[in-house]
């Protein structure tokens, strides 16, 4: 095995560390969809963390690693219309995915915050857990990465 | 070397492999919360909800995602190494992991329908810790499948 073949190996296993962690967060937005009960919130704080060191692992894995192979590679190079397009992608899904982590952290402290006071029902922690501005984000997010996925698979133009 | 060599390939192994590797992210994803959901039931105010997460997720995540892997799996192997042309090592890896994961993801997938029904804290621990084990079977799979070793 060469230095090449763990890279690949390193990138692929961060693409899927990030698919994965896209998929737990789809899981715990339909689980508490539209809650208003701020207890049942806070008890998917652990797998928010989890998520969360998924997210940053396989987003920070797939540039380092993929940029690596695109320089290593001869096949490849960093200016190929498809590896400049992922690279794009990746940055959007940065942003967007960085608006979801703030809104999904602002509606968990205000959970929090409910759980502390006492507070057994909130109707603006319902409208947070609705189909709001970070809902939206995530759905974008979810889309972009499995357009990457795409691009990363059929290489277009290569 | 390899690495170059894998990354040409006939347009029509795409889609397959499209669903392989969708496939099989989205699994590690359900059993992550499988795996994160039941060993962190006991330690939050309701339980229950996250062993019904737990449980559900396998069931309607986790269960056609590796359906789909598998098929994905199946269907580029049928490709790439026809009847008669041996298997290399890597791939044996993926089977191999593969077919015992299926085994163990059934164990878990049942162990935490029968918690949801008997909320037992060792019925979800057991499956929560099976969950843990495919995982780390899962990254061995995704590496094997990356570096390829021979």
């Amino acid at each position: 095995m060469e230095l090449n073949d763990w890279i690949l190996a390193l990138h692929l296993i961060s693409a899927v560390a990030m698919i994965a962690a896209v998929t737990m967060f789809s899981v715990m937005i339909a689980a508490l969809w539209r809650t208003d009960d701020p207890a049942a919130v806070t008890s998917f704080m652990r797998l928010g963390l989890v998520g969360n060191v998924f997210i940053t692992v396989g987003s920070i894995g797939t540039i380092v690693f993929g940029v690596w192979l695109a320089i290593s590679l001869d096949a490849y190079q960093l200016w190929d219309g498809w590896v400049i397009a992922a690279l794009i992608l990746w940055v959007i899904v940065g942003a967007v995915g960085k608006q979801t982590g703030d809104g999904y952290r602002a509606t968990s402290e205000m959970a929090a915050q409910l759980v502390a006071s006492g507070s057994p029902r909130s109707p603006e922690l319902a409208a947070a857990m609705g189909a709001s501005r970070a809902f939206w984000m995530h759905c974008l997010s979810t889309v972009l990465i499995f357009v990457i996925l795409v691009d990363m698979i059929w290489k277009p133009g290569a | 070397m390899i690495a170059v060599l894998a990354s040409i390939r006939p347009d029509s192994w795409n889609f397959p492999l499209f669903l392989h590797v969708a496939g099989a992210a989205v699994f590690v994803g359900a059993v992550s919360v499988g795996a994160v959901a039941q060993l962190g039931a006991t330690k939050v105010a309701e339980p229950d909800r996250l062993r019904r997460v737990a449980f559900r997720t396998l069931l309607i995540v986790g269960l056609p995602a590796y359906i789909v892997f598998r098929v994905g799996a199946e269907w580029i192997h049928s490709k790439e190494f026809p009847s008669g042309v041996e298997d290399p090592t890597w791939v044996g890896i993926g089977y191999g992991i593969s077919d015992i994961g299926a085994i163990v993801f059934l164990i878990s997938l049942i162990l935490a329908g029968v918690a949801v029904r008997k909320p037992k804290g060792w019925l979800t621990m057991t499956s929560g810790v099976l969950s843990v084990i495919l995982l780390i079977g899962l990254v061995v799979a995704t590496w094997a499948m990356g570096a390829k070793p021979t």
